[in-house]
């Protein structure tokens, strides 16, 4: 009898293994002790990236706002309004990347790229375009860079180590990777077509002009670096090319017919030829 | 900054990166031979004849592991330190496997599942991320499962060659595996698909016991008993 239960009690050890982390018997091993270790350090790194992914939203969110905002330039008297105003919501999204940064702090920064390289890349293509409409140049990467430095006050610090002595001021960066740089600048292009666009149906003569060679440049720039860059630049350069013509034909169209079609008619034209490309990036 | 500038910069970052990445592919690929060659001396413990001389193929096995060392040594000075997740593709494949087999020669001399801490030290890398080139949990717990495998190939080999006891400490050994696994939270990456596995190596090993035990081969005292 007792022998009967006794195999019973191995069997059930045996089977039902799951229960052998609480099993009556006291038999916690040594494996499962390390596993909760492992689950405890596990948890905290999904936290982390999924905290980052939720900032990276944030982000993304905000500065699609922002360009949507600046894209309104085209059509206000008043640029510099439009301008400042992109500039306080853009201050908003730094904030956003600032914590970011106190998220990276102490972290290696690629571990957890890809969680918020989406938000950064949005982030370089609305603060590029913000600083062509007011310069008319491409922003490179150590401007972005320079505007992404975070001033924090330290208090919690000094709490956890008790010792509050010196109320430091600990300077965070956060670096903008060439490769996000590149990407954020790629999609640029994609606005400053729509831009392009737009500004051809408002009257605008010279900014078509302008934007085509500026895009001219980009492009140039891109083709040099070939397909050297990630597997993603090549993939953009396709899109690229397309904005280049279509802000190639804008200006022909402008140069040639400008004359003779009324201005409002002449934005109907090359808007009906762009619907379908909207369309697409719309999706995407 | 105009912009031709400013992509001449890019490219040479990219040129530079690329650099990098072609040198530590040049040394994962010595890294890569190395573990097949650890992985050729092992695999001879399925053959009837390797079940006797486990502990020479494991002492064997240890020195290679010292070439591993001082492969892995090199290849540190190929990056900055801080850039470990950078290019962490490039070596991940090759640490699982050297985790892995790390985990069979700890397993095979004392039965027991190897430590992170003795991963590091067999292989010649750091515990902590902060200290340098460390051996990232996702990527030991890939070895591990890589194992578990291994072992259910194992059991039934062992059993071809006559070791009846064996596949009663395997099944223990996977089943102890197996709980510690699922106090896991795995997210929806590769090494859930490969924990996805574990069941499959779990139900093998369990099919040998089954087998051996229905059979009264199983040398466990109160299996006799009960018959």
């Amino acid at each position: 009898m007792s022998k009967r239960e006794g195999n019973g009690s191995t069997r059930r050890r045996r089977t039902e293994s799951a229960q052998r982390a609480e099993d009556p018997l006291g038999h916690t091993s040594q494996v499962v002790a390390a596993f909760r270790v492992f689950q405890q350090e596990l948890d905290t790194k999904h936290d982390k990236y999924e905290r980052l992914v939720k900032l990276s939203r944030d982000i993304t969110i905000e500065s699609k706002r922002t360009i949507f905002l600046l894209h309104r330039v085209t059509s206000v008297p008043n640029v510099e309004e439009v301008l400042n105003e992109a500039d306080a919501k853009l201050d908003g999204v730094r904030q956003k990347i600032g914590q970011v940064a106190e998220e990276l702090r102490g972290e290696d920064l690629h571990q957890f790229h890809k969680a918020f390289t989406s938000g950064v890349q949005e982030y370089v293509e609305a603060v590029s375009f913000h600083h062509f409409i007011r310069h008319r140049i491409l922003i490179s990467l150590e401007e972005i860079n320079a505007r992404l430095v975070f001033v924090k006050e330290e208090k919690l610090e000094t709490k956890v180590t008790g010792e509050g002595s010196f109320p430091e001021a600990c300077v965070l960066t956060f670096q903008v990777t060439p490769t996000d740089y590149l990407l954020g600048v790629a999609d640029l292009t994609g606005e400053l077509m729509r831009m392009c666009i737009s500004s051809v149906g408002n009257g605008d003569m010279d900014t078509p002009f302008e934007l085509s060679s500026f895009l001219r440049d980009i492009h140039d720039g891109f083709s040099y670096i070939g397909n050297m860059g990630p597997y993603e630049v090549s993939k953009k350069l396709h899109t690229l090319r397309q904005s280049l013509g279509k802000v190639e034909d804008a200006c022909y169209m402008l140069r040639v017919r400008g004359s003779e079609i009324p201005k409002h008619m002449l934005a109907d034209v090359l808007s009906s030829r762009t619907a379908l490309l909207d369309h697409d990036e719309g999706v995407s | 900054m105009s912009v031709t500038e400013m992509f001449s910069y890019i490219q040479g970052f990219l040129s530079a990166d690329q650099d990098v990445r072609e040198d530590i592919r040049k040394v994962v690929q010595v890294l890569e031979q190395t573990a097949r060659e650890i992985l050729t001396v092992l695999q001879s413990v399925h053959q009837p004849t390797g079940f006797k001389d486990i502990p020479s193929k494991c002492l064997k096995a240890r020195e290679l592991f010292s070439t591993v060392q001082s492969q892995i040594g090199e290849l540190k000075t190929k990056f900055p330190v801080e850039q470990y997740y950078r290019f962490h593709e490039h070596w991940r494949f090759v640490l699982q496997r050297l985790t892995f087999l790390a985990a069979f020669v700890v397993y095979l001399e004392s039965e027991s599942l190897v430590t992170r801490e003795e991963v590091a030290k067999i292989l010649g890398t750091e515990v902590d991320r902060e200290k340098g080139f460390h051996l990232d949990i996702e990527d030991y717990l890939a070895g591990i499962l890589i194992m578990a495998s291994e072992l259910s190939r194992l059991a039934v080999n062992s059993v071809t060659a006559g070791d009846y006891g064996r596949p009663l400490r395997i099944s223990n050994f996977i089943n102890e595996l197996d709980s510690g696994f699922r106090l896991l939270n795995l997210k929806n990456d590769p090494l859930r698909k490969r924990y996805d596995g574990l069941k499959y190596d779990v139900k093998k090993i369990e099919e040998v016991v089954y087998d051996l035990s229905i059979r009264g081969l199983a040398k466990e005292p109160e299996a006799g008993g009960d018959k």
